[in-house]
């Protein structure tokens, strides 16, 4: 699994750090940042949900 | 109206006292191909906007507009469409981007989860103060007027950097906005005056005595001009305010009727989803010839999401009425979708998360002092929840 964000279109709504906080964090604006690119099976779910939460379709999760 | 090949056309969803929560309408509505009509109480025939998929699609749709400047966009009636005083500089949730996007970018920083996470101690500091109050006032209460719509209202206005001394103008006024059935509409315009004129007060002096607070930090970002400010301002404490009660009070019922799930954390993302309080709050108009789930929607038209609908949408939401905090399908829109979704979600959250939580731990022999069947519900708001909550202990 492969995450890729998108820190143009974030709206800082949070969701990927709320269900997946060891892959996401937010910066001092408040914009989304990838802590792991290839992030650890135990994370494939909550990383996946944060994809599916996220309003402004900024991250992206990559199945290969 | 309805003919062989036209779309079918219902009735505007008002809620009665007769009717569950959402109201049954929604699924059948679901059944019909495309999209279904209906007309405002001013006659205009505006989309009906049920599925989960297609509320989702109209909330991210680049060619579907929040601007009420527009023309066709839906107004829902007197006393629920988004007042005129609203359209004032700064009220971004009617703007679409990018000049939306100037307004966020700026709000951003003040909404993050570990900016949430550090106010916390606020929120429980206030939630702990109202509930000494209700104690204090002897072994009944009403948990709206005296837990409910304070406690958002002090949060905020403590965001802010309302002085201490302010707060219970602050509040007393922000309260008459809310109190539709008490409160006349002039006395809401002569209260959101008031307010006004407070928050514009209130930069001047934070522009020249600057603190640690939201209004400090925006005024040192210069990205906003004054006026700008003063509408982010009004629309952060009119937006968070009665959301965050009807919330409170709903879930506060919702919990005392399953009782196996008080103390636990988890209730809260399933409470927004079953309330779903702002069922018709993001409301849109096509901009340009779209398609919402086949249905072709043509420039001008108004679309009304509606987000109850979405939110117990059985293709997402197995038994979507049971209150069912174990349920793993966390899509819910309750606090809508793209650009616009809820800024304030996070406080929403946590807010919601501690006053259950102090409720229960502090009074745990609290129970409704009515009967359900007599609780009055808000059926004529905006936002669903109940006018007032009785309760004892």
């Amino acid at each position: 699994m492969r995450v890729t964000v998108d820190s143009e279109r974030c709206v800082g709504a949070g969701q990927c750090v709320l269900n997946a906080p060891d892959v996401f964090d937010q910066d001092d604006d408040g914009v989304v940042l990838l802590l792991r690119k290839e992030p650890d099976e135990q994370d494939a779910d909550a990383v996946r949900a944060a994809g599916d939460l996220c309003p402004s379709g900024s991250v992206a999760v990559h199945e290969d | 109206m309805t003919t062989s090949t036209g779309p079918t056309v219902v009735d505007f969803p008002f809620r009665t006292p007769e009717e569950p929560l959402p109201l049954s309408q929604y699924a059948s509505h679901r059944q019909q191909p495309g999209l279904v009509q209906t007309h405002l109480p001013n006659g205009v025939p505006v989309w009906l906007v049920t599925r989960h998929e297609d509320v989702r699609a109209v909330l991210t749709h680049p060619k579907i507009s929040a601007n009420p400047d527009n023309e066709g966009f839906p107004n829902v009636g007197e006393t629920m469409g988004v007042p005129k005083q609203d359209q004032i500089p700064g009220w971004f949730v009617g703007l679409d981007s990018p000049e939306h996007d100037r307004f966020r970018k700026v709000l951003i920083p003040e909404f993050t989860v570990r900016r949430v996470r550090e106010l916390r101690p606020a929120v429980e500091r206030t939630v702990d103060e109202r509930i000494d109050a209700m104690l204090a006032g002897g072994n009944t209460a009403d948990l709206v007027n005296d837990f409910a719509l304070p406690v958002p209202s002090l949060v905020i206005s403590s965001l802010l950097g309302v002085p201490a001394a302010d707060r219970d103008f602050f509040e007393s006024r922000t309260r008459t906005l809310v109190a539709i059935r008490t409160s006349t509409d002039e006395q809401r315009a002569t209260a959101t005056r008031q307010l006004l004129r407070y928050i514009n007060r209130l930069i001047v002096i934070k522009d020249k005595w600057r603190g640690d607070d939201l209004i400090s930090r925006l005024l040192s970002t210069g990205q906003l001009s004054h006026e700008e400010l003063s509408g982010v301002l009004l629309l952060l404490l009119i937006a968070g305010h009665e959301t965050t009660a009807n919330n409170i009070g709903l879930g506060v019922v919702t919990l005392l009727s399953n009782p196996q799930w008080i103390g636990s954390d988890r209730v809260v993302e399933e409470l927004l989803r079953l309330h779903s309080v702002a069922d018709m709050v993001a409301l849109r108009v096509a901009v340009d010839d779209v398609e919402i789930a086949g249905q072709p929607i043509r420039k001008g038209e108004g679309i009304v999401p509606l987000i109850a609908a979405a939110n117990h949408d059985t293709e997402v939401f197995g038994c979507p009425h049971a209150f069912d905090p174990e349920r793993s399908e966390r899509r819910h829109v309750a606090f809508g979708y793209g650009v616009h979704q809820c800024l304030g979600q996070n406080l929403v959250r946590v807010e919601m998360e501690i006053a259950y939580r102090r409720l229960f731990e502090r009074i745990p022999t609290l129970e409704l002092a009515v009967p359900m069947e007599e609780l009055a519900f808000k059926y004529d708001g905006i936002l669903f929840g109940l006018h007032e909550l009785p309760v004892r202990w």
